[in-house]
């Protein structure tokens, strides 16, 4: 079996601009709903608590929240989390000292709403103030990191403008899905930010692997133009980016089905990653590249100093 | 002709039997316990422990599978959940016939089914985070400014003390923020006492400066000494925490500092937050009180006592070496005047000694106290839960002044340290926060590691079967690799033993996901040197080569992202991050050097080799040849 029979190489840089040019829409628009809506953060950033409560039979979210108001909670969210049965509860941080006694006060009223019935406890969650901020400024530090780790590896090991451009391609996919989850209201939660730090390092693999082939094109067949070699990188690596991805995607389908409520959303960053990573780390890192003005005389002569060193 | 060196071959073999070595705890499931820890830091668990609960179980005919001894419990395996309970109550029984004033906690626990030559390999089981397991985080912040401003304010009183007793006239010291301010009426008197301060208090910095009238020596905590006293009262914090959390009857607590001012506390199976977080939070006190010598040595009265109705105004309690005792209501000191507890001996005879040092106040009062009760006995009780113990309860020799008070006599090494640490861990050595809570139900652990299992389980499945299908012989060559990848992951994690959670199996998936690129790509390469005419040894030795170059690269950058996480991110994210890299790195033996290992083995030493079993390869314009 085999999918991809090309016979010649595919101009892809034909349409560099059309690629680029739905790129930067796709990207203006996240942009657009990262200020308007906002991301929903959970309370591992915001602060605040979190119940997880399970009940016998399938509870009335409105008497839970009555009585929640009743008590003396500020804007408590409550809803049903996975099946009807389980319930989420959400307690804004409050200005009180007794902040850590929060989910005992909200049992309590579950219970009293309850009457009689009382849930079972799943899983609490509080998360003070200090720590939110700190949460926000630690993913900032750890993207940073990203960023600069990487465009060091690949200037080093390849060349600048290559670097730029699949850093620029990569950053670009982390805020759409940025995007994604603030048009959705999708909650971001420490998990999702994983999986988007860990998107960010696999799609620059996946521009590695083009660029790869870009080098070894330009050293191996001289009567090529670049716009012909990156035409050529890309379509003899095509049919291993769609396996690979197709592989990866379906380990992520996987927990999408099978990973519940826990993991859910962390498997959704993971699947848009995936899909805008090849779309971007192959359609738009390689113009990019192009644009930048890479061209054979870096790789020749790059040669040509290694053979000196080693003789 | 492609064939590995024989050193490639034993050790492809060896690392893999050592990966299903270490993999191997985690098959054989957890067996019911009981574990044995002391809740007094005076008493430890040894060999005579162990003899100890080797005869109540024996007593109680009761069949256990092991016994396990470390360094602070002793645990002991059992056959079922019946026995398990069965063997608690024995145990409680033998070691605290007296439930009101326990000294061991017996606990349920789960200890690791496997056989006993594997664990003392050191080849545990993964060890499963919270969320897996159930139990309850919290995270404390210590309030290191309250720390310091205590320290100051104890300073004060100290320099106080220390002024008049050289007859240097100020005219007051306070503390302002965080330096303590002393006033002079003239600068003569003020350098004197800036000299005499350098000698004795080099813990301050100095700094003059003038206000009106006034000459003003301001002295704050040095750096140095400021980190000192926070690690102070974190190692405090951390050793009180410990001393409670044993009374919980907690299998396996966790208490760990995290950064400067952080201490983590982890206790798995423990459901009910309420009574943990009233026992972390609850503050213990060390009392000094006068004995009542001549009642307590009245045995008329002191058998009363023991039933329960002491002479007015006084308490009975047993000293630690069991003799009763008469100690009076009227508190002589409390513990917030102890500054410092430490082991050590006696200058003169040498024996084992608790050096105790009291602030300025404290100071005055004991000297106050001692000189007025020579040859009085006093007592030292340490009050928790509105319970005290008398710690020790010794005779006044002479006058006791300057805040250093030892006590010494009929202690051994062990024991002055233990109660050097118990009058130190009383109290908290600085107020905390919780500022972050977890609490995990049993029965969602068990769905988590149910629902990760299921992700990774059906997501491998559906790759090795396309890999397979599409690369046929080779696709399963892969499989097998990325099989070994799992092996060698799982005995990775059960090795360093780092906490696995439910990010960290969502990692193991994604990881495994990202591996069978590394096999994508030198199959495909190889599939591409067939299409150019190679033949298949030179396709299958010119695909690894290639590919190694960018399989390398590739990690490179994926390696890049995982150690960020791993340096900046905490809880969820380190869970993910850790097993992220681990595999990472894993995946570039398992892919490419197991992988190639298996190929050499089929391919590599035939004479012939017509044709590869890696799918059809297409070749364009030889579109009737099939692959």
């Amino acid at each position: 079996m085999e999918f991809f029979r090309i016979r010649r190489d595919i101009p892809f840089m034909r349409h560099a601009l059309v690629f680029n040019v739905i790129s930067l829409i796709t990207f203006l628009l996240a942009v657009v709903f990262l200020f308007a809506k906002g991301l929903h953060l959970s309370i591992e950033f915001t602060g605040g608590t979190l119940l997880e409560a399970s009940y016998a039979e399938a509870p009335d979210v409105e008497k839970i929240r009555n009585r929640m108001l009743a008590d003396g909670f500020l804007d408590p969210q409550v809803q049903t989390f996975g099946s009807s049965r389980d319930v989420l509860i959400r307690v804004p941080l409050a200005h009180d000292s007794e902040t850590a006694k929060v989910s005992e006060r909200v049992l309590a009223s579950l219970a009293a709403a309850a009457e009689g019935r009382a849930p079972q406890l799943k899983r609490v969650e509080f998360v003070g103030p200090q720590v939110g901020k700190e949460l926000a400024s630690d993913g900032a530090m750890a993207l940073l990191l990203v960023v600069i780790g990487i465009v060091l590896y690949l200037a080093v090991r390849f060349e600048w403008r290559f670097a730029i451009s699949a850093i620029i391609a990569n950053l670009h996919d982390v805020v759409i899905i940025l995007g994604f989850f603030a048009f959705f209201q999708w909650e971001f939660s420490l998990p999702v930010l994983a999986a988007v730090l860990a998107v960010l390092g696999y799609s620059v693999n996946e521009s590695v692997v083009v660029f790869d082939r870009v080098r070894e094109t330009f050293k191996k067949k001289r009567q090529m133009t670049t716009p012909e070699v990156l035409n050529h990188a890309i379509t003899s690596t095509i049919s291993r980016t769609i396996i690979t991805h197709g592989c990866t995607q379906m380990m992520v389908t996987s927990m999408l089905i099978f990973g519940g409520a826990a993991l859910h959303y962390f498997a959704l960053a993971l699947t848009i990653g995936i899909l805008f990573g090849i779309y971007s780390s192959v359609l738009v890192a390689s113009p990019l590249v192009m644009w930048l003005g890479v061209s054979r005389a870096q790789f020749v002569t790059a040669t040509k100093k290694k053979d000196e060193a080693v003789v | 002709m492609n064939r590995y060196p024989l050193w490639k071959n034993i050790l492809v073999v060896v690392v893999l039997a050592l990966g299903l070595l270490f993999t191997l705890p985690n098959f054989f499931g957890e067996a019911p316990a009981v574990q044995i820890s002391s809740v007094k830091a005076t008493i430890k668990v040894d060999a005579k422990t162990q003899e100890r609960a080797v005869a109540a179980l024996a007593a109680a005919a009761i069949a256990y599978d092991g016994i396990l001894v470390d360094s602070n419990s002793i645990r002991v395996r059992l056959r079922d959940g019946d026995s398990q309970l069965r063997a608690k109550d024995a145990l409680e029984k033998a070691f605290n016939p007296d439930p009101a004033d326990a000294s061991y906690s017996i606990a349920l626990n789960l200890l690791s089914g496997s056989p006993q030559w594997l664990t003392s390999l050191h080849a545990l089981p993964m060890y499963l985070g919270l969320d897996l397991r159930g139990g309850v985080h919290f995270l404390l912040q210590v309030d290191m400014k309250s720390a310091l401003t205590k320290r100051l304010d104890a300073t004060a009183a100290d320099l106080r003390t220390l002024l008049r007793d050289k007859n240097l006239r100020h005219a007051g010291i306070s503390r302002e923020g965080a330096s303590v301010v002393i006033r002079f009426r003239d600068a003569e008197t003020r350098d004197k006492a800036r000299a005499l301060l350098g000698d004795s208090q080099p813990d301050l910095a100095l700094t003059d400066s003038q206000d009106g009238a006034d000459f003003k020596l301001g002295g704050t905590l040095k750096p140095s000494a400021e980190k000192r006293i926070q690690d102070y009262a974190l190692k405090q914090n951390i050793t009180t925490l410990h001393n409670r959390i044993n009374e919980l009857g907690v299998a396996e607590p966790v208490i760990q500092q995290q950064g400067a001012d952080r201490i983590v506390v982890q206790l798995p199976g423990v459901q009910d937050t309420a009574k943990a977080k009233d026992i972390l939070g609850r503050t213990a006190s060390l009392e000094v009180r006068m004995v009542d010598d001549e009642n307590s040595a009245n045995a008329a009265v002191m058998d009363q006592a023991a039933h329960g109705q002491p002479p007015l105004g006084t308490d009975y309690y047993v000293e630690r070496g069991g003799r009763g005792l008469l100690v009076r209501k009227q508190v002589v000191l409390t513990g917030d005047r102890l500054t410092d507890a430490q082991a050590g001996f006696d200058n003169q005879t040498h024996e084992p000694a608790v050096h105790l040092t009291l602030d300025a106040a404290g100071a005055r009062i004991f000297k106050d106290v001692t000189r007025e009760s020579v040859g009085k006995r006093m007592a030292i009780l340490l009050i928790e839960k509105g319970r005290g113990e008398v710690v020790t309860a010794p005779v006044i020799r002479s006058e006791i002044g300057g805040g250093r008070v030892q006590i010494s006599g009929r202690m051994s090494t062990t024991e002055s340290s233990d109660v050097a640490l118990l009058l130190r861990a009383g109290s908290l050595a600085a107020p905390m926060d919780i500022i972050e809570e977890r609490t995990i139900g049993p029965s969602l652990g068990a769905e988590n590691i149910e629902k990760g299992f299921h992700s990774t389980l059906w997501g491998f499945a559906a790759i090795a079967v396309f890999m397979s299908l599409y690369y046929l012989l080779f696709g399963f060559i892969s499989v097998v690799a990325l099989t070994c990848n799992v092996l060698l992951l799982f005995a990775l994690l059960s090795l360093l033993q780092a906490t696995l959670t439910l990010p960290g199996i969502a990692a193991i998936a994604l990881t495994l996901g990202m591996a069978i690129d590394a096999n994508v790509l030198i199959n495909e390469r190889i599939r591409e040197e067939l299409r150019i005419g190679e033949s298949p040894q030179a396709a299958i030795r010119a695909g690894y080569e290639r590919a190694w170059a960018t399989i390398l690269d590739s990690n490179v950058t994926t390696l890049i992202a995982g150690i960020a996480l791993l340096i900046f991110g905490s809880g969820p994210i380190r869970g993910f991050a850790v097993v992220h890299v681990l595999g990472i790195l894993t995946s570039l033996f398992s892919a490419v050097v197991v992988s190639r290992a298996l190929v050499n083995f089929i391919y590599g030493s035939r004479r012939r080799v017509d044709k590869l079993s890696i799918g059809q390869v297409w070749k364009p314009g030889v579109e009737a040849k099939a692959g």
